[in-house]
């Protein structure tokens, strides 16, 4: 199978460079004949590589540690589930199943996009061509999924402990799916620039494409975190690590994107912005794959070091270089239809909402290289660690934070005072009551009061939104509240949509300022002695060390040391915390001890309890005990963010184009006054 | 061989069903935590003597045990240093996560050390700075180079804002100067009060 796999990406390679010569010559134009062999190739080169991924997978399946990618990260007693994902666990079989993913993505872009965009499909598959053809090219260069040994071992190494968590089985997929995704919004941008088709069409038809995109990755990120926080076992779910900035950059810049968007689609501006923002983002989605498998900056979460990023370095600059050239011929055609006219104005808000959204991300990226850059400049090495980046992005967020409730409060084009006045009253009511609240209790931070006190006017934003919507329609169709509120969120998916998004980050900031709260304790007990904390909601905890047993599982000997929990005096169950050795299939250890972080999580704090070892091999343990505020609405957060997404995708809804049409303000307005000159 | 299951317990219907729902009703009043008392129950490398671990090796490094030295003061301190061991955190937090670590632990009794030989906080991160360099620091001293670090992503934010509603002020002047004003609804033949009503509207309805 392993030849197959080899002969499957050579000719994955080959189809690929073809469509892409193809497509770029433009010869295609006026012979449909040679669209339509544009379009099989795509179909053509996903056939390859999932003929090549099931030749990995059957490898990985039948223990064939003959494949050097089988034998680094799997063993014949790792569970099913981890052998399925040990598919993307390393650099290889990522590659491999970053290119599959990509030219599903790229097939189905070819089969759903409506036929009005024929004229733009032949350079999209060009793109996605060379994109797919790029990273079969690494493969068969640099990281050959199908490498064999020189001889056969007896099992094989095993995969990472703290891979081996249902975390690592989804995050990793999901995060790929948002960068692969991207590719999809790259290409049609290329392609509308190619073919100087530069009216909002190309927008319209990588809509839902752009929302996939950023769903994957919002829930990646979200996912991602939560691994880290139950896996690592460092207490916290973000730390600034070089690879988590990278998968928050692009979605920084999508974020921004989707917002623009609506001012293209509305008014007719921004479109040199928006093919920046896209070109852009693609490019921040290469650029975390080159800090993810170069090894460049140091990071937990990189793969090893490998030439890989040479290519990906390579690839980087040569698409930047042609991608913003591109954009420069195009300079001129790309003027807006109108200007803004006021800084009071909806689009204003957009756009100050997009200058920090990109700022955050440079501010991000700055950070990011800034210790690669110090050593530059001034020859010594720094640390940009975690204190760093919140002095430099806790105020930024909180500005991100103040205009999500201020954007939709602002009428288009241009705001009037008693507009300002009727709009701002009641969300800015609730953010000074909740500001009062914080401080009669004497709340101690000065972010994080900052933070709840805009959670609060953020959230009499949306209620508003939501109220007078109903309202709207209760007085004109008669209708109940709840019915309302459904044919108002149903009829109107997208902006409704984008409120419950806004909610889900009003929940994130809520529960991020949460963790300036935390506690933290370490301390060594025998069988029977207890440690005390109170957390900041007003409970005492007692955490009385009960003993360490050892056991065998399946691949691994865990040492469980347990803990029984009274929370204000009363019995609140046991909580363990292990330290697995893992082991192959002839109990011969296959990584250092890893650690298994007891978790006991609440709506309003997270007991965290780590098992750091044992005294001289005795049953006295040492531990380190977290209390975390409101972790569980960051993954709630998460939750509400993802529904919203998905609501403001989902098909359908709002009537018919036309009726669509006449809903947009700025229009309707131009028509009053167009209709009198 | 008729019979394979004589000798045991005849498990009736009536008998199954009973065990069924006592078990699911058990395991819904039970704690989270039932789980782990059975794992408890599965120990089979139980305790050689009471005490001690049967297999001291799978559980990690051997640990010192904290002692009154490991408080606040000293978590604050090494919250502020940088482990060199590549894992981008700081010292408190590797060496209570990180248990493969060697450098971490290290980093703390030096620090410890420097604690009992009567340094301040800052004179401790001082030491450190002069030992390892700048790096031991998980964030920049906030001078110099570094400055542009902490300062420049905020300063092109404002700046770029600040420019934004210059650019966008100084439109709306030209364009009140040069052009019919861009008010359409201004120029509506609409009476005031039909302009408030239509506004009203479209506050309502808009997108």
């Amino acid at each position: 199978m392993t030849l197959l796999g080899q002969f499957a990406l050579w000719a994955a390679f080959a189809i690929g460079l073809w469509c892409v010569l193809l497509s770029f010559s433009g010869r295609w134009e006026g012979r449909p004949e040679l669209s339509a062999t544009i379009v099989r190739s795509v179909y053509a080169v996903f056939g390859c590589l999932v003929v090549a991924s099931l030749a990995l997978w059957q490898g990985l399946v039948t223990h064939d540690f003959n494949i050097e990618y089988v034998w680094a990260y799997t063993s014949r007693n790792l569970p099913s589930s981890y052998i399925f994902s040990a598919f993307w666990a390393g650099q290889k079989g990522s590659l491999l199943f970053w290119a599959v993913v990509l030219s599903l993505f790229a097939s189905a872009a070819q089969l759903l996009t409506a036929r009005r965009y024929a004229q733009l499909m032949p350079y999209v598959a060009g793109v996605t061509s060379a994109v797919v053809t790029f990273f079969v090219s690494v493969m068969i260069f640099a990281g050959n999924p199908f490498e064999r040994l020189g001889f056969t071992p007896a099992d094989g190494r095993g995969l990472n402990p703290q891979l081996q968590n249902i975390g690592m089985v989804i995050h990793p997929p999901m995060l790929y799916l948002g960068y692969i995704s991207l590719t999809i919004p790259f290409a049609f941008a290329v392609a509308a620039l190619l073919s100087r088709r530069l009216d909002t069409g190309w927008i319209h038809a990588i809509r839902r494409w752009t929302l996939v995109s950023w769903l994957f990755l919002s829930i990646g990120i979200t996912l991602g975190m939560w691994w880290a926080y139950v896996e690592l076992g460092w207490g916290g779910y973000w730390a600034w690590d070089p690879v988590e900035n990278a998968s928050l950059l692009p979605w920084l810049t999508m974020t921004a994107f989707l917002h623009s968007v609506m001012i293209q689609e509305k008014r007719g501006m921004l479109r040199r912005w928006n093919f920046g923002l896209v070109i852009g983002t693609f490019l921040l989605s290469i650029f975390g794959t080159f800090i993810t498998r170069s090894g460049v900056i140091a990071s937990v979460h990189s793969f090893t070091q490998s030439n890989v990023g040479y290519f990906f370095l390579g690839f980087l600059a040569v698409t930047a270089i042609l991608a913003f050239t591109l954009l420069y011929t195009r300079w001129p055609l790309l003027k807006a239809d109108v200007e803004l006219e006021s800084v009071l104005s909806r689009e204003a808000a957009f756009l100050f909402n997009n200058l920090l959204l990109v700022g955050i991300a440079f501010s991000v990226l700055w950070g990011t290289l800034f210790p690669i850059l110090s050593e530059l400049v001034r020859g010594t090495k720094i640390t940009v660690g975690v204190p760093f980046f919140n002095r430099v992005n806790i105020p930024l967020g909180l500005l991100l934070l103040a205009l999500t409730g201020v954007g939709p409060l602002i009428a288009w084009r241009k705001a009037s005072a008693s507009n300002l006045k009727r709009q701002f009253i009641f969300p800015l009511g609730v953010g000074t009551v909740t500001l009062l609240a914080l401080l009669s209790l004497g709340l101690g931070d000065f972010y994080a009061t900052v933070a709840y006190t805009l959670a609060g006017f953020v959230a009499g934003t949306i209620v508003q939104e939501f109220y007078r919507g109903v309202r709207a329609r209760r007085r004109m169709h008669g209708e109940s509240i709840p019915l309302a509120l459904a044919h108002l969120v149903a009829r109107n998916r997208r902006r409704y949509g984008g409120y419950v998004v806004h909610l889900g980050v009003l929940i994130y900031f809520v529960a991020f300022a949460g963790m300036a709260f935390k506690q933290e304790r370490e301390a060594t007990l025998k069988p029977g002695e207890s440690l005390e904390m109170n957390s900041p909601f007003g409970h005492s905890y007692r955490f009385t060390h009960v003993g360490i047993s050892q056991y065998e599982a399946l691949n691994r000997i865990v040492s469980a040391a347990t803990l029984e929990v009274m929370k204000d005096g009363r019995s609140a169950g046991i909580m363990t915390s292990e330290k697995r050795q893992h082991v192959d299939s002839f109990k011969r250890p296959t990584f250092e001890p890893s650690t298994e972080v007891g978790i006991r999580s609440n709506l309003q704090e997270d007991l965290y309890i780590v098992f750091a070892g044992s005294v001289n091999g005795t049953e006295e343990a040492v531990y380190r005990f977290n209390i975390n505020p409101l972790v569980w609405w960051v993954w709630f957060g998460g939750i509400v963010l993802s529904m919203g997404g998905i609501l403001t995708m989902w098909p359908g809804g709002g009537g018919s184009t036309v009726a669509r049409k006449n809903a947009q303000a700025g229009y309707e307005v131009t028509l009053v006054g167009a209709g009198k000159e | 061989m008729r019979n394979p299951g004589a000798g045991k317990a005849r498990v009736t219907r009536r008998n199954f069903l009973c065990a069924s729902i006592s078990a699911g009703l058990a395991s819904l009043i039970a704690e989270p935590a039932s789980t782990t008392v059975v794992q408890q129950a599965q120990d089979s490398l139980a305790a050689a003597q009471s005490g001690t671990l049967r297999d001291p090796s799978v559980v990690g490094r051997p640990r010192q045990p904290t002692d009154a030295r490991d408080n606040a003061e000293i978590q604050a301190i090494e919250q502020r240093l940088a482990c060199s061991c590549g894992c981008t955190l700081d010292v408190f937090t590797c060496r209570t996560t990180d248990f493969t670590c060697t450098y971490s632990p290290e980093l703390h009794r030096e620090v410890l050390a420097l604690r009992d030989g009567g340094k301040t906080a800052q004179e401790i991160l001082d030491t450190f700075v002069a030992k390892y360099g700048e790096k031991a620091l998980m964030a920049p001293k906030p001078r110099g180079f570094n400055l542009a670090g902490y300062f420049l992503p905020g300063t092109l934010i404002a700046s770029a804002g600040a420019a934004l509603v210059f650019y966008i002020n100084r439109r709306r002047a030209v364009a009140l100067i040069t052009g019919p004003a861009v008010d359409s609804i201004g120029s509506a033949d609409a009476t005031p009060e039909e302009l408030e009503r239509l506004r009203r509207a479209l506050a309502d309805i808009e997108d």
